[in-house]
């Protein structure tokens, strides 16, 4: 028998850790779906450079909304901070040994990459845009000549890509304090998490506007034309879009591997990172792991869009948006799991 | 706005500028204290004064940084504090602060208690209370008027009533708290105990602490020598139903059945009797009554004892012999606030008559014998005589052992009116709502007053009933009456101020002094100003009144204070020797030896609740410190783990308790806990604030005091009791 | 160059809390949030008890992860005797660092940046005692340079049993705690 009692009673810290509320799982997910679109959008480039898909629906689709749900992100991120008025401090230095100061540059990179990606069939697809600033056009024109920029450009994305869709796990993972996040496993897995809600989200966008609808003039539904519906108002190649579909089974795949890593990671260290174990699996957020996480993030889309591919079933926007609640929803549980997750006290001294 | 001759003047000659020393050690110096200034330290001033957040008085040293306040911290020429405060000494800054402080004097609007008040000037609140007091004293004599006090500050208030010709005053330390021992003790060595007690506990082989619970408890100097002592690793015995934090560094620890304690005295006395433990040389010379107290404990056998306080003959055997190995450097702690069943005049007698038997008084590692200091009076005119008997035990024959008047004595002649009625009745800086047993009867008694005045520095639950509240200031912001301390060596501390009072409060002397002019008795106080009043003092004594400014305390002429150093003993009673059976007694009626009886156990489903202190609080006094209320916000209801199980009761539950008159408390969070007997709850007292004016501190916890409705009397000196009541659980819904 | 620690004996320790109030009141701690506190272990079962008391704060680790974590460098360890400072005007209250902490020594002070224990370094530049560590009545608390062999904290390591706290997160604290 133990009993231990503190006095100490500091916000946000006792009798749990409370730091981050809502602003951290809402970037943790939207970060992903940025990393992940950054992944395929430069695939996407790269397709495009070698003139496999002449529309390159995608290629332009991928940047142009990674780059409005950045913006969302770091809004979040920016409201999050305690000490808002200082937030420039970030910039003044580069701390190797913090993977946050690593995603500060990274974020600062990806915002002119995804500018200079999504410039390259923005003109056509914002005629509004075009004819007010013909420069745009000059540039997309050259940035399109050249396959070399295109290929720098592809790989550049999946790079940064990858920084921006891991460096968050690995920043959560490399806290001993919190032992739910203390598996290296973390990283990778959120990056595939982000590769499938990037999928997902490409997916979601591509259905938000039936083909029928001429695509939007002016100013502000050019802009909006632009985001949802790029390139007029055709979907994209069937081909393309089945890709997509066979690249997400494969993310959701291996998505779930990785969670049978973490937990299998968390039941054989430390009595601490068994306690988080069971905090997931079996205490107050097992049904949100099991439930929400497992089976309508990840089992059922994947049972869903592996029957669409089998053509058993037609292709909805339903899988989709599960796997968008499912990234979510891990966010949202390790945040706050995470928090409650702390070193078990020994019974035994 | 508040008195500018006192405040800029006295922050002026105060400064004296203390800055860091050069190598900081464990041990304080004379030199850290007046040392020159380090750049580092611009802006600060040092100023010693001694603490009032307890009544141990220990010498501190106030620090004002930029005008405002910064710490209190210890004196390092004070014995008691010895440079380092307790808790609630450096939380005193958070007395000054405090934002639920009393401000300007207030006048009752409507009904007593309502709380509706009018804003006053001083001199309309002085002459409200001068105007009520002179009818009082018309129609019934000035003896009509009573007052209840506590502390130091009372001084200058209580000469003036007394120059005006009030006698009754009463303090709750006697008969709520200290009285039955002091009693005890005197009428077995012939002297009380007096504050502090003079235990060498620096110097002990040996500890017993009877419900004593110091660390939790927390007398200063006894604390820093506890932790000595347990430094040391001497044997600590530890008597407590609750596992406290003395109980935790104690050798042996006696989950003692609560009501019982005498029985394990007389058994441990039984014990050093029979097996010729105990000091035979000093009842041979010093004692009286030897061979008759030997009969009459007897029958208090180590078995006899097991069967009544849980407490296994072994251990009692035990733990007796372990006193008598390190006799004649033994202590069993007299303890304070030992009022709990009725008859704890005879328990304390029954301790020091345990302590006699190990040999103990007046010698190194005992009890020693206290030195004072020599300080010259003030000429003041002197008293006049009154014909009346004191009201609250008039001509000692209700209470024939009470050396100090009964605060419940008064009460009770204010609802009786015997022996003649009492109309008025001054507060100190005492909350009596809480102090004294069974509120309904003080509420009662408070009825039939024509005049209710408190003085207070917060807004007490007695301040919510009064007519007249005035606020004084803190004792950071006032001069009071010279301390002349009494320890191993006497010392005099001055207590001077630090800061501006930050509203309208005055300090207790100009209170009465102001009073004095309104009752047309203005020579009672015969000096303009304190300083004035006090530098005689100090210099008709032959002391350096700028020494002591400077420097705050001036230690008194070391004697000697054990049998080691040369102290003769000598004994005040009828016999002049140690009385193991007194005749004083038994001539009144008494037990002349200490009888063990068995006090009432709880009804069924009920639990005997006792209480006790956290190191963070004083009393009820404290709570809405911001400092020490955020160390502590409210108390909690110890309930031992495998009873409140079965109660269905979780850890960190609120509850209620109602006792066994259906009062029922405030919510309090439940302890599930395995330090404390499973028939037995605790709670820390001085919680559960009724008064809305408390912000911070507004039901916050349980208040002990309100459930203590049934009390015993005791009869030798009418001590109340406090742990005769019994709790049941309500749960919430 | 030193290295500070603290030496706590829980034997003599009562959890007065009088290093919790000093603390406060030397620092101007904002009154709800407190950069020390007392932690009381129970063991057993009644009537057969232990506890340990123990004033506890940030351990100012060898090996601190929140040093680690900080992206600006505002979380650092100073050059006076490795003791871990918060730079107020380079932190952005990102709180990865509170987070980081396995003892949940930080906080986010009302003004925005992490706060926490500082082992008074503006006291220990003067050579004095950390503000807790003086006002101990019961003079529990030692501290000194570690890596001096002639300190009271060195002789107390070498004669005396101790434990730190959470040993296994590899922070290497710097408070040692006396059984």
């Amino acid at each position: 028998m133990i009993e231990i009692t503190t006095t100490r009673h500091n916000p946000l810290v006792d009798p749990h850790l409370a730091v981050w509320s809502w602003e951290i799982p809402l970037y943790l997910f939207v970060g992903g779906v940025v990393a992940g679109l950054m992944i395929l959008g430069g695939v996407a480039l790269l397709r495009l450079a070698r003139g496999e898909d002449p529309r390159g629906y995608f290629s332009l689709h991928a940047p142009l909304s990674a780059f409005m749900l950045l913006n969302l992100g770091m809004l979040a991120l920016f409201l999050d901070l305690a000490h808002k008025l200082y937030v420039w401090a970030v910039y003044l230095t580069f701390e190797p040994a913090s993977p946050m100061s690593w995603g500060s540059w990274v974020l600062l990179l990806v915002y002119p990459l995804l500018l200079v990606s999504a410039l390259i069939r923005l003109p056509e697809a914002w005629p509004w845009l075009a004819q007010r600033v013909p420069a745009l056009v000059r540039a997309s024109d050259v940035l399109l000549a050249s396959a070399k920029t295109l290929h720098l450009l592809a790989w550049l994305n999946v790079v940064l890509g990858v920084a921006l869709g891991i460096y968050t796990g690995i920043l959560l993972s490399t806290m001993v304090a919190r032992p739910l996040w203390n598996q290296s496993i973390l990283g990778p897995l959120f990056l595939v998490s982000g590769l499938s809600a990037g999928a997902a989200a490409l997916h979601v966008l591509a259905s938000l506007l039936p083909p029928q609808r001429p695509a939007p003039q002016g100013l502000i539904g050019g802009a909006i034309g632009a985001l949802v519906q790029p390139l007029g108002p055709q979907p994209p190649e069937k081909a393309t879009a089945d890709a997509l579909v066979r690249a997400d089974v494969g993310f959701l795949v291996v998505e779930l591997l990785m969670l049978g890593l973490l937990l299998i990671g968390l039941v054989t260290a430390t009595a601490s990172h068994a306690a988080a174990f069971d905090l997931l699996t079996t205490g107050r957020y097992a049904f949100a792991f099991w439930g929400v996480l497992v089976v309508l993030g990840i089992c059922v889309p994947l049972a869903l869009q592996a029957l669409e591919l089998a053509h058993r079933i037609p292709h909805t926007v339903v899988p989709a948006v599960l796997v968008l609640v499912g990234g979510f929803t891990l966010r949202w549980l390790m945040v706050n799991a995470g928090q409650m997750s702390q070193i078990v006290q020994s019974a035994a001294r | 706005m508040s008195n500018t001759l006192t405040r800029r003047r006295f922050l002026k000659i105060s400064a004296g500028t203390f800055g860091a020393a050069a190598a900081a050690t464990q041990l304080p110096r004379v030199a850290q204290v007046i040392a020159a200034d380090a750049p580092a330290a611009k802006g600060v001033t040092a100023t010693p004064t001694f603490c009032e957040m307890c009544f141990w008085r220990c010498g501190g040293i106030a620090y004002v940084r930029d005008g405002r306040l910064w710490k209190f911290e210890g004196n390092p020429l004070d014995p008691q504090s010895r440079g380092r405060l307790c808790p609630r000494g450096t939380g005193a800054v958070g007395a000054y602060y405090d934002p639920d402080r009393l401000q300007r004097p207030l006048i009752r609007k409507g009904e007593r208690g309502k709380e509706r008040w009018q804003t006053a000037s001083w001199d309309e609140a002085l002459g409200y209370v001068a105007e009520r007091m002179n009818r009082i004293k018309a129609q019934y004599g000035p003896e009509s008027v009573a007052m209840f006090n506590h502390g130091i500050g009372v001084r200058f208030i209580q000469h003036v009533l007394k120059s005006w010709g009030a006698i009754n005053f009463a303090g709750p330390s006697f008969a709520q708290c200290r009285g039955p021992r002091d009693v005890g003790f005197a009428l077995t060595f012939g002297t009380g105990l007096g504050s502090p007690e003079p235990t060498d506990i620096a110097n002990t082989d040996c500890l017993v602490l009877i419900g004593s619970h110091l660390g939790e408890n927390m007398h200063n100097s006894q604390v820093q020598e506890f932790a000595q002592a347990v430094e040391r690793r001497i044997p600590i015995i530890v008597v407590d139903p609750r596992f406290s934090v003395a109980a935790s560094k104690a050798k042996y620890w006696l989950p003692i059945k609560p009501g019982t304690d005498m029985a394990l005295v007389l058994a441990w006395c039984n014990v050093l009797v029979s097996e010729g433990r105990y000091d035979k040389a000093f009842v041979e010379r010093y004692g009286k009554g030897f061979d008759k107290f030997v009969q009459e404990i007897r029958r208090y056998t180590p078995q006899w004892a097991e069967a009544e306080t849980d407490i296994a003959a072994a251990t009692i055997r035990a733990t007796a012999l372990e006193m008598a190995k390190a006799s004649p450097a033994v202590i069993v702690h007299p303890g304070r606030r030992v009022n709990w069943y009725g008859d704890d005049a005879q328990r304390s007698r029954a301790i020091a008559l345990l302590n006699a038997l190990l040999g103990n008084w007046g010698r190194k590692g005992g009890l020693f014998s206290q030195a004072g200091i020599k300080v010259a009076g003030y000429p003041l005119p002197p008293y006049p005589e009154s014909t009346k008997p004191l009201a609250d035990n008039p001509n000692r024959e209700r209470y024939p052992f009470a050396d100090e008047a009964v605060t419940t004595g008064i009460r009770d002649a204010t609802l009786t009116g015997k022996p003649y009625p009492i109309k008025g009745w001054f507060v100190y800086s005492s909350n009596i709502l809480h102090a004294l047993p069974n509120q309904a009867e003080t509420l009662k008694a408070i009825d039939t007053l024509d005049l209710l005045v408190v003085i207070d520095t917060i807004p007490s639950e007695i301040a919510g009933y009064a007519d007249v509240v005035l606020p004084e200031v803190t004792f950071l912001e006032r001069y009071d009456e010279l301390l002349a301390g009494w320890g191993r060596r006497g010392w005099l501390a001055l207590r001077q101020p630090v800061m501006p009072a930050p509203h309208e409060q005055k300090p207790g002397w100009w209170i009465a002094k102001q009073l004095a002019g309104k009752l047309g008795i203005a020579q009672s106080m015969p000096f303009d100003d304190i300083e004035q009043y006090l530098r005689a003092r100090v210099e008709k004594s032959g002391y350096d009144w700028d020494k002591l400014k400077r420097e705050g305390i001036i230690m008194g002429p070391k004697q000697p204070i054990t049998v080691e150093e040369g102290l003769e003993l000598s004994f005040d009673t009828p016999s002049g020797k140690v009385e193991f059976y007194s005749d004083q007694l038994k001539e009144k009626g008494f037990d002349p030896v200490p009888k063990y009886t068995r006090h009432p156990s709880a009804p069924a489903g009920y639990f005997r609740l006792i209480t006790g202190r956290a190191p963070v609080h004083t009393f009820s006094r404290t709570q809405s410190n911001p400092l020490l209320g955020d160390a502590m916000r409210e108390n909690e209801i110890w309930v031992n783990g495998a009873t409140a199980k079965t109660l269905g009761l979780a850890n960190g539950q609120y509850v209620r308790l109602r006792n066994q008159d259906g009062v029922v408390s405030n919510r309090v969070r439940v302890k599930a806990t395995q330090r404390i007997r499973p028939d037995t709850v605790y709670m820390v007292y001085g919680f559960g604030h009724t008064n809305p004016m408390l912000k911070s501190a507004y039901l916050k916890g349980a208040s002990a005091a309100q459930l203590t409705t049934r009390y015993a009397t005791d009869p030798l000196m009418g001590g109340t009791s406090i742990h005769g009541n019994f709790v049941t659980f309500v749960k919430e819904d | 160059m030193a290295r500070f620690g603290m030496v706590i004996d829980t034997r003599k320790c009562v959890g007065c809390m009088d290093c919790v109030v000093a603390c406060q009141t030397e620092n101007d701690v904002p009154v709800g949030y407190a950069r020390d506190w007392i932690t009381t272990e129970v063991r057993g079962e009644f009537p057969n008890l232990t506890m340990q008391i123990r004033s506890e704060r940030c351990n100012h680790c060898d090996n601190p992860p929140c040093v680690y974590c900080c992206p600006t460098g505002a979380s650092h360890v100073s050059d006076l005797g490795g003791i871990v400072k918060v730079n107020a005007s380079r932190c952005i209250g990102c709180k990865a660092c509170v987070a980081a902490c396995p003892y949940g020594a930080r906080f986010i002070h009302p003004k925005g940046y992490a706060d926490k224990c500082t082992f008074c370094d503006h006291r220990v530049k003067d050579g004095k005692d950390p503000a807790c560590v003086s006002v101990c009545p019961t003079h529990c608390m030692v501290f000194g340079d570690l890596d001096d062999p002639a300190s009271e904290v060195s002789r107390l390591l070498r004669t005396r049993k101790w434990h730190t706290l959470l040993p296994e997160a590899g922070t290497r604290p710097r408070v040692f705690y006396l059984t």
